[in-house]
């Protein structure tokens, strides 16, 4: 035992102050969901008189029509199709700067580069999108992600992309199989691997989204889980209990998402970033 | 030769049809607005109408003390972000890729915090930083008490000086050090063992391997971090706002929040001058660290 202990030390330091540092504010989160609203005032880690979690969910899901599960569904939307977009516009440019080197990509690597350094112009943007007919729409606001998240997918496929064999594609090219086909047939299911990478990290990053939200897509019918989690923020200044149970509804897609991919998106990122 | 003259024939089977689908949605959607910006920045503006005003908006920002402090706050909340997810991400991917058991778990523990949607957490740690009621307080107060030493425990998002400001950067550094640390992990593994082993013989110790070992050859991961918290820093808008809305009064505003407020007050030439000044100090702040990496990357 006491030879267990001397080798084993630094787990039975680690890990209390591991799950105290990074896991309390969860259980907290848990906790003052799970109260009645006057014991969510209490700020502490006991729960109340009464289990209450599936009423305060139901109040929540409930509240204002069902502005929660509009947003949800609005949230899922926007996730689903700006990540489907984000993986096939950029792998097949990618795909395209990774194999054709001349003027043209360096000036896109140049592009890249501002993508994922230049703050967004806002304003601009608005102005952009009214011209558009977009503002304050669905579409206009997947556009935005797509356009933002690029230049990240870019660089991670781009890096992939160069590491499988020209000869494959040149063997498919003499076959005949060029351009899109080229792309569909022979490089896209190579790309598996980090697609998943890809999916993870966008969707998870869209989906917690709240500023291009606030600014381009404002207005209660739209709403997305992050903007109702901030009005709720000041709603709810009488109700912790539902205003927590609103961020514990929230947390559970990233943990859905953590749960079955944790293991491939530490390996991924590490293989993309031991590369880059 | 030949083949060079067939290959200029025949059609590359790597169209540049490929790219147009990404390349007309960011032009449209980021490269026009910010090229736009650098115009509107110097007008009076309504989206609709605009008035030439030349350099007013900017000589505003820099003269008026409610904007001018977004610069400092900007800076500060950068350096401690980056400066602080450095150190802990670099001590916690040793920690979790040496000899500890429970690795994979502490892995997970500290990862998923990055995952977690930003305004939920700031909106949590705000009620466990509340001067009264929070629970780190509560515990400050009571644990002083046993000492006998009388305090109500710091203000943390309310006190009128820097120290709400530092409050975000260290839950903006609780929430995003998984991801240091995993970069930092990836460089790790980078690292041959017989460099260790070979240090081990000549009878160096744990110091020697960080000092003479581990911290040189982490550099390109170092660098990544840096370089991307340190952008992020910068940019940083959504954990402030929801933490503090950039109060008390506008002591922990930052470049990007200050520019939410101009736009919500409809001031939209000044807040796109915000969004100039933003870009230029970005630019201007991780370039030499872009370059300084990258310059010692080629000499090794």
């Amino acid at each position: 035992m006491k030879r267990f202990l001397k080798k084993n030390w630094i787990d039975f330091v680690a890990i209390p102050i591991g799950l105290f540092i990074f896991a309390a504010p969860f259980y907290f989160i848990f906790v003052t969901a799970s109260k009645n609203a006057k014991e969510s005032f209490q700020f502490n880690f006991n729960f109340g008189e009464k289990f209450l979690l599936w009423e305060n969910i139901k109040t929540v899901l409930a509240t204002d029509d069902g502005i929660v599960i509009r947003a949800f569904i609005n949230s899922t939307i926007l996730t689903i199709v700006s990540v489907t977009l984000v993986v096939f516009v950029s792998s097949m440019a990618a795909f395209i700067f990774a194999r054709r080197p001349s003027k043209w990509t360096t000036f896109a690597n140049i592009m890249v580069l501002a993508g994922l350094v230049v703050p967004p112009a806002i304003v601009p943007t608005i102005w952009v999108l009214q011209k558009l007919h977009l503002f304050k729409t669905m579409q206009g606001l997947i556009f935005i992600e797509v356009a933002y998240s690029a230049a990240f997918a870019i660089l991670i496929y781009k890096g992939f992309i160069a590491s499988i064999p020209k000869e494959i594609d040149e063997a498919a090219a003499m076959d005949g199989c060029t351009g899109f086909s080229l792309y569909r047939r022979i490089i896209f299911p190579l790309l598996m691997p980090v697609n998943v990478t890809i999916i993870v990290t966008t969707s998870v990053a869209i989906f917690n989204d709240f500023t291009n939200p606030l600014y381009f897509l404002p207005g209660a019918e739209n709403t997305t889980v992050q903007l109702t989690l901030y009005y709720f923020s000041s709603a709810y200044l009488t109700q912790y209990n539902l205003l927590f149970t609103d961020i514990l509804l929230i947390t559970i897609p990233p943990l859905i998402v953590f749960i079955i991919f944790n293991k491939r998106i530490v390996s991924g990122l590490t293989a993309g970033s031991v590369k880059g | 030769m030949m083949a060079k003259v067939q290959k200029k024939k025949m059609k590359s089977p790597y169209s540049y049809w490929l790219v147009a689908p990404v390349a007309i949605i960011f032009l449209i959607f980021f490269i026009i607005p910010t090229l736009v910006s650098f115009f509107f920045s110097m007008t009076r503006w309504t989206l609709f109408d605009w008035e030439f005003v030349g350099f007013e908006n900017f000589v505003q920002y820099f003269k008026e003390a409610s904007l001018a402090i977004g610069f400092k706050n900007t800076l500060i909340y950068g350096f401690v972000t980056s400066g602080l997810k450095v150190v802990f991400g670099l001590a916690l991917a040793i920690l979790l890729t040496g000899r500890l058991r429970a690795k994979g778990f502490l892995r997970s523990v500290v990862y998923f915090p990055v995952l977690v949607s930003t305004i939920g957490v700031g909106l949590t740690f705000g009620v466990l930083m509340d001067p009264n009621y929070g629970i780190i307080n509560t515990t400050i107060v009571s644990l002083a008490d046993k000492v006998g030493w009388q305090t109500y425990g710091p203000g943390w998002l309310v006190d009128p000086n820097l120290l709400p400001l530092f409050s975000i950067a260290f839950v903006d550094v609780w929430k995003g050090v998984g991801m240091a640390t995993v970069i930092f992990m990836a460089g790790l593994a980078t690292i041959p063992q017989e460099y260790y082993e070979a240090l081990s013989v000549d009878g160096g110790g744990a110091w020697d391997k960080f000092k003479n070992i581990t911290l040189p050859l982490v550099q390109p991961a170092m660098a990544a971090v840096i370089i991307l918290s340190f952008i992020g820093g910068l940019r940083s808008f959504d954990l402030i706002w929801a933490m503090t809305n950039g109060g008390p009064g506008f002591l922990s505003d930052v470049i990007a929040s200050i520019n939410y407020k101009q736009y919500q007050a409809g001031f939209y030439g000044l807040a796109t001058a915000g969004n100039v000044i933003l870009l230029i100090f970005v630019l201007a702040l991780t370039g030499p660290i872009y370059w300084y990496f990258n310059k010692k990357e080629r000499q090794a």
